[in-house]
């Protein structure tokens, strides 16, 4: 860091925030100075999100104050935040798919002559926003055609043409490769030389360390503390969830009991070829491999979402339909989707109507709904799984992510289901959920069910799992007992060439 | 332990009270509205709060307020049904032309008309739900076709009808119009419809998410047949009320009455985005319609007036709908 302090480019003073029935930021104070990447980490609703959206213009505060360049400043609106150089790159990008990079770096303000577009000072402009994030892609490729992490630097090469000074990233490497990260931090490293401020989002801790300078804790929507970036990770995620965690992969492990769900030689032309696999009652099976490997695939098929051309499952040694939800979930089979917003809920609808989505059927009579069992049940899973909800009427929108992918489990659970397929149920939820979660699944297989288990992170896979099965270019390449699963064996197998797994 | 539970606790009092009073207007939006154009006719027009004109009232909304029950379910679903008036002149033409021309008995020929009504919701849904087609582009393929056949089966000229027809256009009593007990009960059978059925918590589901409704075991496709069939049944019926009312079958008869009826669902609250709505705020809507038309007759405004009055009412009732949705 610079050895003469300069000024804060940006300061935050005892912000607050009310929504109806809930406080999200009670007095939240930081400051930002130029050249310095400070990180803002909290639990899942601790209240970085409104955060930001105060100092993008996107909210107002109710009470506080935000200082730029020392002098306090109302921002009205998005427009207002960009004028004073605070550029922010949301979770979801604000990109427009179909237009072309130059279009959308310059989204807005192209270059004008007598109101006509300036074709080449635009493209001149555009190539220069490109070069300062290394972005090298004809500027007339369409916005979807890129990869995200491409896309985002168009956001980030976007914002700099607009002399940002101060840009917030809000949780840029969720959707990232490593490698993607490693360049993505490259060129933040790049920008704070050249003094630009960056607030910095991650649930990575480790990212944390490699380019935070400073850290602030959110608990609550509180301030609850600030600490270099080099404070021991144990130490960060006491100050986070306000607690030790003990174990950041609690798995207690059984002995397996009889086979619950059995499938044989499943294919499904261009996802997944002959993939056959067990799983017993309480335990833990993982599937990994590299993104694309048709892991999801084939959690998809074996719940009946997709259909699959040959091949069987069965439960509990009776054969299940393919191609029917409905016959899945009769025969005990649940599946907790990747994506919870997209797939897993209604998200204007309330917790208890969303845990009641599976079992709705089974508690209809003659065509006519059973309320009362509908709102037991929902009782029952909100004490039952810990979902932190005012009440089963409040609608799940409002939830923070670990809890949403709580009531996802809940419906699933309200099933009863023999097997719970389990695709990415940790992913974007913080440190304290996924542990209540990792919880929850050691509950389950102590009950006697299996679970499936699909997620890109390795660590909880290997940590999670008794048994890791490997798939690669849709076929299962191998199978590792927890004792001999480590990150190294797992990755050999995933990127093995396909043709010497026959003989598994 | 809960780590986050203060972050629900402790809203003020005068932020609970303010927020429960929001929420109570905000719900009977519609329904205030209603009230407030009530009290606006009632001052200027002696006759508006009169029994018969009341009565009157509620006679011309219940063609509209019946599409619009059926029309809320595809709404809904976050479908729209543009055929509903097109099909409710098919059922008036359908049970005059087969209970005269073809000696059909009177109460078979009533059948036939809902099930004219069931079969033209069905197609839209199969090209909706199997075709893929977009509701928007389907329902108004079916808005031609069934206008054609309205027209092919009359030859284009008004078909009579049965007594068992006309006897919707009469009265219960001397006093009490048929079509607003139609109504009332029609009202009453799509709330429960709605609110205690599978098939109507599953169109909320479906309506709110349709990938999240397959995945959990709904049978989407087959709950989207049931939703359009069951329009196609509103709109039947809403065609023999009508046809009781004039006594006839006329082949043009609610032509534009799908706009009337979407209308009617959009100010009573329900987001053609899907996923919400409900039969009580579309029973307002077409009675906030109903009283608009009436309350200009009455101050003898042109019909070419009415039009632009209508169109501001609809605007600023979908306006301050999103206002408010903005605000919370």
């Amino acid at each position: 860091m610079v050895a003469e302090t300069p000024g804060p480019l940006l300061a935050v003073d005892g912000l607050r925030k009310e929504f109806p029935g809930v406080v999200a930021l009670d007095g939240v104070s930081f400051d930002l100075r130029p050249g310095e990447v400070h990180v803002l980490l909290g639990e899942n609703g601790a209240g970085k999100s409104t955060l930001i959206k105060c100092l993008a213009g996107v909210y107002q505060p109710d009470g506080g104050r935000v200082l730029v360049d020392g002098a306090p400043r109302r921002l009205h609106s998005a427009r207002d935040a960009e004028r004073l150089g605070i550029a922010t790159i949301h979770q979801e990008l604000n990109l427009v798919p179909r237009l072309s990079v130059a279009e959308n770096v310059l989204l807005g303000r192209p270059p004008r002559r007598f109101g006509v577009i300036d074709r080449r000072a635009a493209a001149r402009q555009a190539a220069a926003a490109l070069e300062r994030v290394g972005l090298d892609v004809a500027l007339s490729t369409p916005v979807r055609e890129l990869g995200i992490a491409r896309q985002q630097l168009v956001e980030i090469a976007k914002a700099l043409s607009l002399d940002a000074r101060v840009l917030i990233l809000d949780e840029p490497t969720a959707a990232l490769t490593d490698d993607e990260v490693e360049r993505l931090l490259g060129l933040m490293r790049e920008l704070r030389e050249r003094g630009v401020g960056m607030i910095f989002i991650s649930h990575h801790l480790e990212e944390i360390r490699q380019i935070g300078d400073r850290v602030t804790v959110l608990r609550d929507g509180r301030s609850v503390g600030m600490v270099p970036a080099t404070t021991d990770r144990d130490e960060l995620v006491r100050m986070m969830v306000g607690r030790t965690i003990d174990a950041q992969y609690p798995r207690r492990r059984q002995t397996p009991g009889e086979v619950l769900l059995d499938v044989t030689d499943l294919s499904a032309a261009g996802r997944f070829d002959s993939v056959g696999l067990q799983v017993r009652a309480g335990e833990v099976v993982g599937l990994a491999g590299l993104v694309g490997a048709g892991r999801t695939e084939v959690l998809r098929a074996i719940a009946g979402a997709d259909r699959y051309d040959a091949g069987s499952v069965r439960v509990r040694g009776v054969r299940v339909r393919g191609g029917s939800v409905d016959a899945a979930i009769d025969a005990g089979i649940g599946l907790v989707p990747e994506d919870r917003k997209a797939q897993g809920l209604v998200l204007g609808a309330s917790v208890q109507e969303n845990l009641g989505m599976v079992t709705l059927r089974s508690a209809t009579r003659w065509g006519l709904v059973d309320f009362g069992r509908l709102r037991a049940v929902a009782t029952e899973m909100i004490r039952r799984l810990g979902i932190r909800t005012p009440s089963g009427r409040t609608v799940v929108r409002t939830l923070s992510g670990g809890n949403q992918q709580k009531v996802v489990i809940g419906k699933w659970l309200a099933a009863n289901p023999a097997v719970l397929l389990l695709d990415e149920p940790t992913r974007g939820i913080d440190v304290g959920a996924k542990v209540e979660i990792y919880e929850l699944v050691n509950a389950l297989t102590a009950d006697g069910r299996g679970v499936l288990l699909v997620s890109s992170e390795l660590p909880e896979v290997l940590g999670m799992c008794d048994r890791v099965l490997v798939m690669a270019r849709g076929r299962l390449v191998g199978e590792l007992d927890h004792t001999e699963a480590t990150q190294d064996a797992v990755m050999a197998l995933a990127v093995k060439e396909v043709e010497s797994s026959r003989a598994f | 332990m809960p780590s986050d539970t203060s972050r629900v606790a402790a809203p003020s009092a005068v932020t609970l009270w303010r927020g429960r009073a929001q929420s109570a207007l905000g719900r009977n939006g519609a329904f205030v509205a209603l009230l407030l154009l009530g009290a606006v006719m009632t001052a200027l027009s002696r006759v508006f709060l009169t029994t018969q004109n009341l009565l009157n009232v509620g006679v011309q909304a219940a063609v509209v307020a019946i599409l619009g029950f059926g029309q809320t379910f595809v709404i809904i679903t976050s479908g729209i049904d543009l055929s509903v008036g097109s099909v409710a002149a098919l059922s008036g033409i359908v049970v005059g032309y087969t209970s005269g021309s073809m000696g059909v008995p009177p109460l078979l020929a009533i059948l036939l008309a809902l099930a004219a009504g069931v079969a033209t919701g069905l197609v839209s849904a199969v090209m909706v739900a199997f075709g893929r087609l977009p509701a928007f582009i389907a329902t108004m393929a079916m808005l031609s076709i069934a206008r054609g056949f309205a027209l092919v089966i009359s030859g284009g000229r008004p078909v009579p009808q049965p007594a068992q027809v006309a006897w919707f256009g009469k009265t219960i009593g001397g006093w009490l119009p048929i079509p607003l007990v139609v109504m009332v009960v029609l009202g009453l059978v799509a709330s429960f419809i709605l609110n205690r059925t599978y098939a109507g918590r599953a169109m909320y589901v479906i309506g709110g998410n349709e990938e999240a409704a397959r995945l959990s075991g709904i049978d989407v496709r087959r709950q989207q047949l049931i939703t359009y069939a069951l329009s196609g049944v509103f709109a039947a019926i809403a065609g023999l009320v009508l046809a009781g009312r004039l006594v006839s079958g006329q082949p043009q008869a609610a032509s534009g009455y799908e706009l009337d009826s979407i209308a009617a669902v959009v100010i009573g609250g329900a987001s053609l985005a899907g996923g919400s709505g409900r039969i009580f705020g579309t029973f307002v809507g077409a009675l906030v319609l109903a009283v608009i038309r009436n309350g200009l007759n009455l101050l003898n405004v042109s019909s070419f007036w009415q039009q632009i009055v209508i169109g501001v009412v609809i605007a600023l009732a979908v306006l301050t709908d999103t206002l408010r949705r903005r605000r919370t």
